[in-house]
């Protein structure tokens, strides 16, 4: 439980806006966590206080046994890095800029990245091949560039944990594909990867546990097809799923989710 | 350094080079380079120059204090307004936006119409601007739970406005033959009287500005992704901000106290200097800075030398910096986009 990112009994939201309560959950080295949920369910905002943003209405968030806020904001940003949803940026700093903020955790707080940092900046842009964009500003290239940006920005700040808002959401079906890779090869070289997405077929690739947010509670925390059964999805979605085996190109099963074309039915609000 | 980075320092560098030698060559008493190097260069050693006195008194006790203030001044109002712009993730903003120059103006017009020195003038002016930044740093952290740099910009246009209306009444309450027009120009702005004095003064409060933001460059520009992105990777967002503020503020308090209200340059040197040396902090605080010293000093010298009376600096910053503004933002968008 050393590196571990656990919520207790938290509640979540904003003053006099309360969103969720209740949510327990774990995220720990070497781990792959899926949480799904409807759009406004309060994912994001159950990031925010899981990664200290935002302050828990109640219930605490331990980071390595320790309450967050018994933690400056550079001790967290060395366990946790946090991938959030690409928007365009305000000044045209350079790709390999932006990249190279991900250091900033291991920097004095005078200092300025020097060449090593460069390089390990320049590594984490290989790792998800934008390379070739090293010297581009980062307000003039793609949403899912932008994207991947930012999660090389994170693979650069070198924290056991990562917590990743919805990052495969504005990606093309190769880059979800690579970004699911590298989720893969990060969980391979020790990291826990908490990840919101819309995608179940995501979560039952990938993921080791599967978090369901409905209702601003978690109904669900439990292995991928323990977790994502049609009557839950229908809960959480209004929409009649089957779950289906399928097998891929190397011959291994794979479940997918097949959605009852025309029985979309009356949205849950 | 990279090509771009080494060409923009050079092109910084001489506008500044340019600036100052212009400065000397243009006005009722020019002076050469050639004579500058070599009274510079008498001072320095110790010997003699063989030009006539008039050239040193010129160099030395005229124009040479009007030129280092100008320097000065123009480099802590672009510093200062490249902090606010990364800080506040918004181009237009300006060193003025949290109420530095409101207060400033009060503490000077209340001095002007108290018939005090100038040195009380300008330290009421100083401790103005400090008061109302302070003020404005006050109520939005009493304020919890909405976005802190919208709460700061409102906060700040509030002890404005309130600001504007304290100089409206002082300017109705004053006497309209000695202390009207005496206001009316320190709200104009102009470097006409400056003494080796004022900018022994300014310059530390400067100096003491600009080092801060000189060692938090990194973290600015963290900082300009936004507070929750900042925070997230490692930045305490809360205490950069309000020693950029701190540092901004001091430096403009201290402009403004010589030099009255000096706009436009703090919120256009930043775009030209982001356009020349790009958003890295560490590269746009120098650029602010050369850029700013060799804009305000250029516009000064014509100030100076336009006409016979002398034009204000501060109506000469907006002539000059509205067409420029314009340019910048129909042709070269690309310092912000």
């Amino acid at each position: 439980m050393n590196d571990a990112l656990c919520a207790e009994r938290l509640a979540f939201g904003y003053a006099g806006h309360p969103v969720g309560r209740d949510v327990s959950l774990a995220l720990r080295p070497g781990e792959v966590v899926a949480l799904l949920g409807p759009n406004g369910g309060g994912k994001t905002t159950l990031f925010r206080t899981l990664l200290g943003l935002l302050p828990a209405r109640s219930g605490r968030v331990l980071l390595g046994g320790t309450d967050l806020r018994e933690l400056d904001r550079r001790a967290i940003a060395r366990r946790v890095a946090y991938v959030p949803q690409a928007h365009t940026g305000y000044f045209p700093f350079e790709v390999l800029d932006v990249v190279t903020m991900g250091r900033t955790a291991h920097l004095p707080a005078f200092a300025s990245p020097g060449a090593r940092d460069r390089e390990a900046a320049r590594a984490a842009l290989a790792r998800v091949g934008m390379s070739r964009l090293e010297g581009a500003a980062v307000t003039r290239i793609s949403g899912g560039e932008r994207q991947l940006v930012l999660i090389a920005r994170a693979l650069a700040q070198e924290a056991p944990l990562i917590v990743m808002d919805e990052p495969t959401a504005s990606l093309d079906f190769g880059n979800q594909v690579r970004v699911l890779d590298e989720i893969r090869r990060l969980r391979g070289g020790g990291a826990g990867v908490l990840l919101s997405t819309h995608h179940p077929d995501h979560a039952l690739q990938l993921a080791d546990r599967v978090a369901l947010l409905h209702g601003g509670r978690l109904i669900a925390d439990a292995p991928p097809r323990e977790a994502i059964t049609p009557a839950r999805l229908r809960e959480v979605y209004g929409v009649d799923v089957a779950v289906r085996e399928v097998v891929d190109a190397a011959g291994a099963t794979h479940l997918t989710c097949v959605p009852a074309s025309g029985k979309g039915g009356a949205p849950a609000w | 350094m990279t090509r771009r980075g080494a060409a923009a320092a050079a092109a910084c560098t001489a506008a500044v080079v340019v600036a100052i030698l212009a400065a000397f060559a243009v006005g009722r008493y020019p002076v050469g380079p050639g004579a500058l190097a070599s009274v510079l260069w008498a001072k320095a050693s110790g010997g003699e120059h063989g030009l006539p006195a008039a050239v040193e008194t010129v160099i030395l006790g005229v124009r040479g204090p009007r030129v280092l203030a100008a320097l000065a001044i123009g480099a802590a109002l672009a510093a200062a307004g490249a902090a606010y712009q990364s800080l506040f993730r918004n181009p237009l903003v300006s060193p003025d936006i949290l109420g530095v120059s409101a207060g400033a103006a009060v503490g000077a017009v209340l001095g002007i119409f108290l018939s005090q020195p100038v040195l009380v003038i300008q330290a009421l002016a100083f401790a103005g601007g400090l008061a109302a930044v302070a003020l404005v740093y006050v109520v939005a952290n009493a304020v919890r739970g909405h976005d802190p740099l919208l709460v700061l910009v409102l906060a700040g246009v509030v002890v404005g406005s309130l600001g504007g209306a304290v100089i409206a009444l002082v300017k109705y309450l004053a006497d309209p033959y000695n202390q009207l027009p005496a206001i009316t120009f320190w709200l104009l702005g102009s470097l006409a009287a400056s003494t080796p004095g004022d900018l022994a003064a300014a310059a530390p409060a400067i100096v003491v500005g600009l080092v801060p933001l000189a060692l938090l460059r990194w973290r600015i520009n963290v900082l300009s992704l936004g507070d929750e992105e900042a925070r997230s990777l490692g930045v305490d967002a809360t205490a950069v901000r309000a020693v950029v503020i701190a540092a901004a503020t001091l430096m403009t308090a201290a402009a403004v106290s010589v030099a009255g209200i000096v706009g436009w340059v703090g919120l256009l040197v930043p775009h030209l200097a982001r356009l020349v040396a790009g958003p890295d902090f560490s590269r746009l605080l120098p650029a602010s800075v050369a850029i700013g010293a060799a804009f305000l000093l250029a516009v000064d010298t014509l100030a100076r030398t336009m006409a016979r009376i002398e034009i204000p600096l501060g109506v000469l910053t907006a002539f000059v910096g509205t067409p420029l503004f314009l340019w910048q933002l129909v042709v070269a968008r690309r310092s912000w986009q």
